[in-house]
């Protein structure tokens, strides 16, 4: 086998508050080839957007990646310096912000920010910077370029930042790239227009990219493999197909029959009982058993992630027993 | 039935005004002009009570200027909007001031929406203890009962936002817009950041306060999914204009005008796998510089020299529906 363009191998990264310490990402493990694209969904608060921050070094205290390693080439990134990774981070990793004010900087116009970025690692004059700048913005659907290089971030409505945001990941086309929740703003029509672009990426640049979103539907579309997690554990994983045909975790169960169209209209939605439990107050065992079905004394003690069937793996002492 | 919320002819503009270097530059021959952005168009729209009207269409085709001006956080450049009869379209005046806690807005960026330096407390408390709407509870009381409505656990209110993640803020941002007690709700991808099992528990506590409160939304979303679940009327907006209207119901069974069309076909299905994206067939049109005539026309299969030239009007084509094309007109 290749080696993987990332491979994470049991992460931790705990949140060190005055209230306790909130186990944010807990024995996380996956891994992703070139061109491959996996999709990353779960629960609200579950680890996400903190498993990605782990991955490109921006885990800013009270936080800390505690444990683990992540493998980019083979490369253990936790042990570079931060020059080194700051050099990574612009040429080979990109992150699509789930706040693209966290990419774009309020008080500096559009064409500032993308020449910057550009110029930043590769040498290039200011007019071929520009042409670029330029190119990246129509390809993620942004008419008028030239006008609206010289905007600033306000300017634009919720979808069009993203949309820069996006522009900015594509720039230097990284071999890895983590977006978070990048099209939750875009109609279907133009999200198409990005996921085209995207796709187009990985196929001709071999990109790797995690895709972390809630919307199932463009995971299903877009993703080949998928990880489902809740409260910093991943609880599942294995291919797109199985995992939203035939779930086998609880948990994954409940957030598939929660889809609107899944349900009748007008109707209540399936919804998952119980509230996402503070992560400095889990249950004991299985975090999830408090609200699971079909939780029993088993669960108090902690599961393991285990493989449930080939390529299939599954955080749960019971994963085949019905839940209906 | 009259209408609980009525906008006529609201219009806003966004003009970019030239800094001295552009005005020098203009003095001197350069070809440089005010930037205007159209973000609404003569939008008119009657939502009755306790009615879920969604709000759908293109990134930047001004849903959240809508929005933003019907809660009277932005002033309209043109047009009226009433509430209950009366003319709430300056926000200054006292019908405005009145209007103000009735009609909440929960934001889409539930980042730049929070004050960083307030505790959860005070986000969600300290307007209903102004307005005296504790009813004899603390203020602590208070804000646990609203976020435990939306699913929050009581122990955070102690918490900055920052300390939350975006699922987590943007639930803060409902359980804010409830604190006051509203009776419309302008809900701007209130949904989006969610996941779908607490997107549903939204949605569901949505539909119970509009069962228990009769409230009444206006339900700002691109999902298409939760627009058909939970609206009763849908609009279409597209740079600025509304080009259909329609009960859910007719307008996913049978949308009329294109733009709705190419809309739908793209939807997201669970049950479609490895699907082969495409980019918008035509050009993405510009607000700074919309197109003539129907402004969908660069994307539109069907346009004709008309549609180049003309700009179609919102008519009625079934009970109840309405659409902005050309091709409905019998030649
Ligand atoms: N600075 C912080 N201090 C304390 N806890 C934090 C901090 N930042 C994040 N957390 C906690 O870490 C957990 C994971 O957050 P994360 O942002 O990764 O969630 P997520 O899965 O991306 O959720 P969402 O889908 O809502 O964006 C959350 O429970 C959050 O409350
Ligand atoms: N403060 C502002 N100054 C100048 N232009 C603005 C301002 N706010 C919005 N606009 C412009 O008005 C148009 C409509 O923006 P609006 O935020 O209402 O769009 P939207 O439909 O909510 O889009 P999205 O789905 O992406 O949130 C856009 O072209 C935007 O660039
Ligand atoms: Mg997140
Ligand atoms: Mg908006």
């Amino acid at each position: 086998m290749p080696q993987p363009t990332l491979d994470v191998r049991n992460l931790q990264t705990h949140f060190f508050t005055r209230d306790g310490v909130a186990k944010a990402v807990e024995d996380v493990s996956f891994s992703l080839g070139s061109g491959e694209v996996l999709g990353l969904v779960g629960e609200s608060g579950s680890g996400k957007t903190v498993t990605g921050f782990s991955i490109l070094g921006l885990v800013d205290p009270p936080g800390e990646v505690v444990g683990g390693e992540i493998l980019f080439k083979g490369r253990n990134l936790l042990k570079l310096s931060e020059e080194e990774m700051r050099n990574v981070r612009g040429n080979h990793l990109a992150m699509v912000f789930q706040d693209p004010m966290m990419t774009l900087n309020p008080v500096l116009r559009i064409d500032t920010q993308m020449i910057e970025a550009i110029q930043a690692h590769q040498k290039v004059g200011t007019d071929v910077a520009r042409e670029r700048a330029r190119d990246a913005l129509g390809k993620v659907g942004i008419a008028s370029p030239d006008e609206r290089l010289r905007a600033y971030p306000h300017q634009f409505s919720g979808g069009m930042r993203q949309r820069v945001a996006i522009a900015i990941a594509l720039l230097n086309q990284p071999e890895l790239i983590i977006a978070d929740e990048p099209t939750t703003a875009l109609d279907v029509t133009i999200q198409g227009q990005i996921l085209h672009e995207v796709q187009r990426l990985c196929r001709e640049t071999g990109t790797a990219l995690i895709w972390i979103t809630h919307d199932l539907a463009v995971v299903a579309g877009l993703a080949e493999r998928i990880c489902v997690m809740y409260a910093g554990r991943i609880v599942e994983t294995g291919s797109v197909d199985e995992v939203l045909d035939r779930p086998l975790h609880p948990y994954s169960k409940g957030l598939i029959e929660s889809v609107p169209s899944h349900n009748q209209r007008g109707r209540r939605l399936n919804q998952i009982p119980g509230m996402t439990p503070s992560l400095l107050s889990l249950p004991e065992g299985c975090a999830f058993r408090t609200r699971c079905p079909i939780a029993d004394v088993e669960c108090r003690r902690l599961p393991s992630l285990h493989e449930a069937e080939t390529e299939r793996r599954i955080f749960c002492h019971h994963p085949q027993r019905e839940t209906a | 039935m009259s209408s609980l919320l009525e906008t006529r002819e609201l219009s806003k503009r966004f003009v970019k005004h030239l800094d001295f270097a552009a005005k020098l530059a203009r003095k001197l021959g350069a070809n440089v002009q005010e930037e205007v952005v159209q973000a609404v168009d003569q939008v008119n729209l009657d939502i009755r009570q306790g009615e879920v009207v969604g709000l759908v269409g293109e990134s930047g085709c001004g849903k959240s200027t809508f929005g933003r001006m019907v809660t009277g956080i932005l002033p309209p450049s043109a047009g009226t909007i009433h509430y209950n009869g009366k003319d709430i379209s300056n926000a200054a005046s006292p019908e405005g001031h009145a209007a103000a806690l009735k009609i909440q807005m929960i934001f889409q960026d539930p980042f730049a929406s929070l004050n960083p330096r307030m505790r959860v407390r005070d986000i969600i408390g300290e307007a209903p203890r102004i307005h005296g709407l504790l009813e004899g509870q603390s203020q602590d009381e208070y804000v646990a009962n609203m976020l435990e409505k939306v699913g929050l656990d009581a122990s955070y209110s102690g918490r900055y936002p920052h300390q939350f993640s975006g699922g987590q803020r943007q639930r803060l941002g409902v359980a804010r817009a409830l604190a006051v007690q509203p009776e419309f709700l302008v809900c701007d991808e209130a949904v989006a950041a969610l996941d779908v099992s607490i997107q549903a528990q939204v949605l569901n506590l949505f539909m119970d306060l509009r069962e228990q409160l009769n409230l009444t939304y206006l339900f700002i979303s691109h999902d298409l999914s939760v627009v058909e679940h939970i609206s009763n009327r849908v609009l279409i907006m597209y740079l600025g204009r509304v080009v259909e209207s329609a009960p859910t119901e007719d307008m996913f069974h049978s949308p009329n005008h294109p733009y709705t069309q190419a809309l739908l076909n793209e939807v997201p299905r669970l049950d479609l796998r490895k699907r082969q994206y495409t980019p918008v067939a035509g050009e993405i049109p510009s607000p700074l510089n919309p197109p003539t005539g129907c402004h969908f026309h660069p994307r539109c299969p069907h346009a004709t020299s008309k549609c180049h030239t003309e700009i179609p009007q919102l008519k009625g084509i079934a009970p109840d529906r309405q659409s902005a094309c050309f091709l409905n007109e019998t030649p």
